[in-house]
C-alpha cells in the first residue's frame, strides 16, 4: 500500500464516492467538495471514512477528520464560530485540508464544506506514507 | 401495533453476526392493504427487520449503552415477493464497529433461499460529529425493550445482558 501513487489513491477514493454518495465518476474531481459539489451529508462521512478504511486497510478515526477538542471547545468556539485560536489548532490537526475559504467564515456547522476530493487523497496518502 | 419486525433469535454471536426470523402471516393487517388482493411482504418492512436484528447486535456489542440509529441503507436489494405462511431469515454481520459508528452487512433468505441483501451504516448518536445533545435516557434501547429481550433470553443465548 505505502507505495501507490497519488493516481492510483485518487482512483481508489474515487471509486468509494461514487458507490458512497451515487455520484458520477466525472463528478469526482480534486476540488469537488463532498458537501455542495457531491450532495454528503454529515451521515454520509461516517460511509465514507468506513469505506476508506476498507479500501486501503487503514484506520481513519472522527479525531483525524473532525477533532472534538477543538471544534466543541468553548475557548475555541465562540457564537457557533471559530475564533483565530480554534483556526491555528484546528489547522495543526488536521493538516491535509485547505481552510483558506472556511477561514472567511468560520462557522462550524460549515466545517464540512472544507473537505474536498484532494483533501481526502492528502489525508490517505499521508496515512499511508505513516503506516 | 408493536414496532418489532422479527420473532426471535436463531443466532447471536455477541460483535459479529445475528440470526433473526420472521414468520409471515395474514393476521398482520397490512398485508391486507399491500396488497388486497396479492399479500407481499412490503420490502421497506424487510429492510427495517433487519435494522432491528443488525441494530440489536450493533448495541449489544457496547452493552446497550449507546444510542444505535439507522443512519444509511447502502444497499437494499430483494430479488423475490414474499407470500404470508413464509418464514423470513435475516442474518446480519458486524463489517466495521468503531466508537462512534457500525456499519453491517446483510442476507435476506425466504423459506431458506436467498432473496435480498441490505447493507447498513448505524450511528452511535451521543458520538457522532455534529456535537448535537440528545437526551440522556436510551431511548432506543428502552426499559421495556430490555425486558423484553430479558424474557427472550435462554440458557443458549449468549447475550449478556
Amino acid at each position: 500500500m505505502a507505495t501507490m501513487t497519488r493516481d492510483e489513491i485518487f482512483e481508489k477514493v474515487r471509486e468509494s464516492l461514487v458507490e458512497a454518495l451515487s455520484v458520477d465518476d466525472s463528478d469526482v474531481t480534486e476540488s469537488a467538495t463532498l458537501t455542495r459539489d457531491l450532495g454528503a451529508e454529515s451521515i454520509d462521512i461516517l460511509d465514507i471514512v468506513f469505506r476508506l478504511e476498507k479500501a486501503f486497510s487503514i484506520k481513519i478515526s472522527q479525531e483525524e477528520l473532525m477533532p472534538r477538542d477543538v471544534l466543541s471547545n468553548p475557548e475555541y468556539v465562540v457564537g457557533g464560530k471559530l475564533n483565530s485560536a480554534g483556526m491555528t489548532a484546528l489547522r495543526e490537526r488536521v493538516p491535509d485540508a485547505d481552510f483558506s475559504q472556511f477561514e472567511a467564515d468560520p462557522k462550524i456547522d460549515k466545517i464540512l464544506d472544507v473537505f474536498t476530493v484532494g483533501t481526502i487523497v492528502n489525508f490517505v496518502q499521508s496515512k499511508l506514507n505513516r503506516a | 401495533m408493536r414496532w418489532i419486525w422479527f420473532d426471535r433469535f436463531e443466532e447471536f454471536q455477541p460483535g459479529r453476526m445475528a440470526v433473526a426470523v420472521k414468520n409471515v402471516t395474514l393476521a398482520e393487517d397490512h398485508l391486507h392493504d399491500h396488497f388486497p388482493d396479492f399479500p407481499v411482504m412490503p420490502a421497506s418492512l424487510m429492510i427495517e427487520g433487519m435494522a432491528q436484528t443488525a441494530g440489536i447486535l450493533v448495541g449489544e456489542a457496547r452493552n446497550f449503552s449507546e444510542k444505535v440509529i439507522l443512519a444509511k441503507i447502502k444497499r437494499a436489494v430483494f430479488h423475490e415477493a414474499v407470500r404470508p405462511g413464509s418464514k423470513i431469515r435475516y442474518e446480519a454481520t458486524i463489517e466495521q464497529l468503531t466508537d462512534s459508528a457500525a456499519s453491517t452487512v446483510g442476507r435476506v433468505f425466504c423459506d431458506e433461499r436467498e432473496i435480498g441483501q441490505v447493507d447498513l451504516v448505524f450511528s452511535h448518536i451521543d458520538q457522532n460529529m455534529s456535537g448535537l445533545r440528545f437526551p440522556e435516557e436510551n431511548f432506543v434501547f428502552t426499559e421495556e425493550f430490555m425486558g423484553l429481550l430479558r424474557g427472550y433470553r435462554s440458557a443458549s443465548d449468549r447475550v449478556a445482558l
